[in-house]
């Protein structure tokens, strides 16, 4: 079980200096915002000053090669770096207006307001029905009925409830892959979380499984926030509705993502999306 | 711009760069024999145009085939896709402007030996601006130059007003005697096709704009032909 007091997570409680907002990317109605944000693996420094906005039920993709820091951001803003060791986030990440890396804010009241999905299917060793129900149980205590209730709701919501319906009973570990992750998502949504984030989500599956997440994804935006980080450049265009370009650590361009993909302002960008170097 | 990491990617685009340069270098040779047929009297230069039209169009689909097959299988986006795009626009202006040099060349054999000095020498005149706004736009076009875009787009009000005027002058011509008609309705065509080709060049200076900046060129279009809004006077 997660520890819901984090003893390595240290974060700068003063305002950010002058200027770093001038820099920051924003959105109308930002549900998260990272400000001033630096993070370290031990003595690397993985993300520099990053400033940007999630905004509220929109996707923002965030893409760059491997090792600019997406999927670390990504880890922040649901503070999941902080069961390792000599991680260190320093800045602010903010949650509808609080800072979620102060330490006095409740890990358990973040997890249940943030769900995660990770590249490869992690579905618990258990029926399908306990794999949605047991983090419930963890927060709520609800009756048969409701839990029944509940557990259907989450499954529709992950776009799996008609393919499973008939064997709640049966082992998750007997989807395929693109059910096990519509599983993880709907395992997420249980809860019913404010932000999803989805580290590649669709990078393990094929095409059909893909589409099935993209599309579940656009319905699901209608009540999440949603973050993504994906490798695949048409992804992140189809699914997204703002797209942030990171590199070495740095949030090099921000902007809706039709703007990122038809007329990018940083060379930098053009240059990966349209695939010119790695 | 630096290459791409796929190699192929590369040289499609560029295959594709030198098939647009062709067709650009095709419509300009096919123009300028136009004007050459039209001001010597000539039916078999004229003929010959028309012929080599032909050729033209199947240019035109292989480009086309081309570009559809990197928006396939390439899946461009930003600067890529604008190449691709813009050279789909392109592709089909240049066809358009060789039409009409083709329509041109019809007439040209209708008038045969009938066409007056005076109006070959106005026309011809007409026809070296749009050659040169053809010419230039070609260049820009192979240099991705949005100045010289520009430049070309703002001219074509200097081929419309020659051509309003000339068009003007043209009615004139024809109500001074019936006997005119025939030969000034053929002028009148060439006159104006000259002009079309004019806004086709204008075009392509858009779609340049929009490669080069990922923006439209949206200021208002010079707009000098007029003869659209001449009110006919009444006869009796």
């Amino acid at each position: 079980m997660i520890n819901p007091i984090d003893p390595v997570v240290t974060t700068t409680l003063i305002t950010p200096p002058p200027g770093a907002d001038a820099k920051a990317a924003t959105t109308a109605a930002p549900k998260m915002s990272a400000r001033g944000l630096d993070f370290y693996y031990d003595k690397f420094h993985a993300l520099k000053n990053v400033s940007l906005d999630i905004a509220e039920r929109k996707v923002t993709a965030l893409i760059g090669p491997s090792g600019c820091g997406k999927s670390t951001l990504l880890r922040i803003f649901n503070r999941i770096y902080s069961i390792y060791p000599k991680l260190e986030a320093k800045g602010q990440v903010l949650l509808d207006g609080d800072n979620i890396l102060d330490p006095k804010y409740p890990l358990n009241r973040l997890r249940s307001k943030v769900g995660m999905v990770f590249q490869k299917p992690v579905p618990f060793p258990m029926s399908i029905y306990d794999n949605v129900a047991y983090a419930i149980r963890h927060y709520e205590k609800l009756s048969k009925a409701d839990m029944d209730a509940r557990v259907e709701e989450a499954l529709r919501q992950g776009a799996l409830w008609d393919e499973v319906k008939s064997k709640l009973n049966g082992s998750a570990l007997g989807l395929s892959g693109g059910q096990q992750q519509r599983l993880c998502i709907a395992r997420a949504v249980a809860l019913k979380p404010e932000v999803i984030l989805l580290d590649e989500p669709t990078s393990a599956l094929d095409p059909i499984a893909t589409g099935k997440i993209e599309q579940l994804v656009e319905e699901l935006k209608e009540r999440y926030t949603i973050a993504i980080v994906t490798h695949n450049m048409q992804q992140a265009s189809r699914v997204s509705d703002y797209t942030a370009f990171m590199y070495l650590g740095e949030l090099i361009e921000f902007g809706d993502t039709t703007t990122i993909f038809e007329n990018p302002t940083k060379k930098m960008t053009e240059d990966y999306i349209t695939g010119r170097y790695g | 711009m630096s290459e791409h990491i796929v190699k192929s990617f590369d040289d499609e685009l560029s295959q594709l760069n030198a098939a647009i340069a062709r067709m650009g270098e095709s419509a300009q040779t096919q123009f300028a024999a136009t004007l050459t047929a039209l001001r010597m009297r000539d039916v078999e230069a004229a003929a010959r145009v028309i012929r080599d039209d032909i050729d033209i169009d199947a240019l035109e689909r292989d480009i086309e085939a081309r570009a559809i097959r990197v928006l396939a299988l390439r899946q461009p986006i930003a600067r890529d896709l604008r190449e691709v795009i813009s050279t789909l626009h392109v592709v089909v202006e240049l066809e358009r402007i060789c039409d009409f040099s083709a329509n041109i060349c019809k007439r040209v054999i209708a008038l045969g030996t009938h066409s007056p000095e005076q109006w070959l020498v106005e026309i011809g005149e007409l026809g070296e601006l749009a050659k040169k706004q053809l010419a230039d736009v070609v260049t820009a076009f192979g240099e991705r130059n949005k100045e010289k875009a520009i430049t070309v787009w703002a001219c074509d009000e200097q081929v419309d007003d020659t051509y309003t005027g000339i068009s003007r002058r043209l009615i004139d011509y024809m109500k001074a005697d019936p006997q005119h008609v025939a030969i000034g309705t053929h002028l009148m065509f060439i006159a104006k096709n000259v002009e079309r080709i004019g806004d086709h060049v204008t075009n392509i200076a858009e779609s340049i704009y929009y490669l080069v900046t990922g923006s439209v060129l949206d200021a208002p279009r010079p707009k000098g032909d007029k003869t659209s809004l001449d009110q006919v006077e009444a006869s009796a």
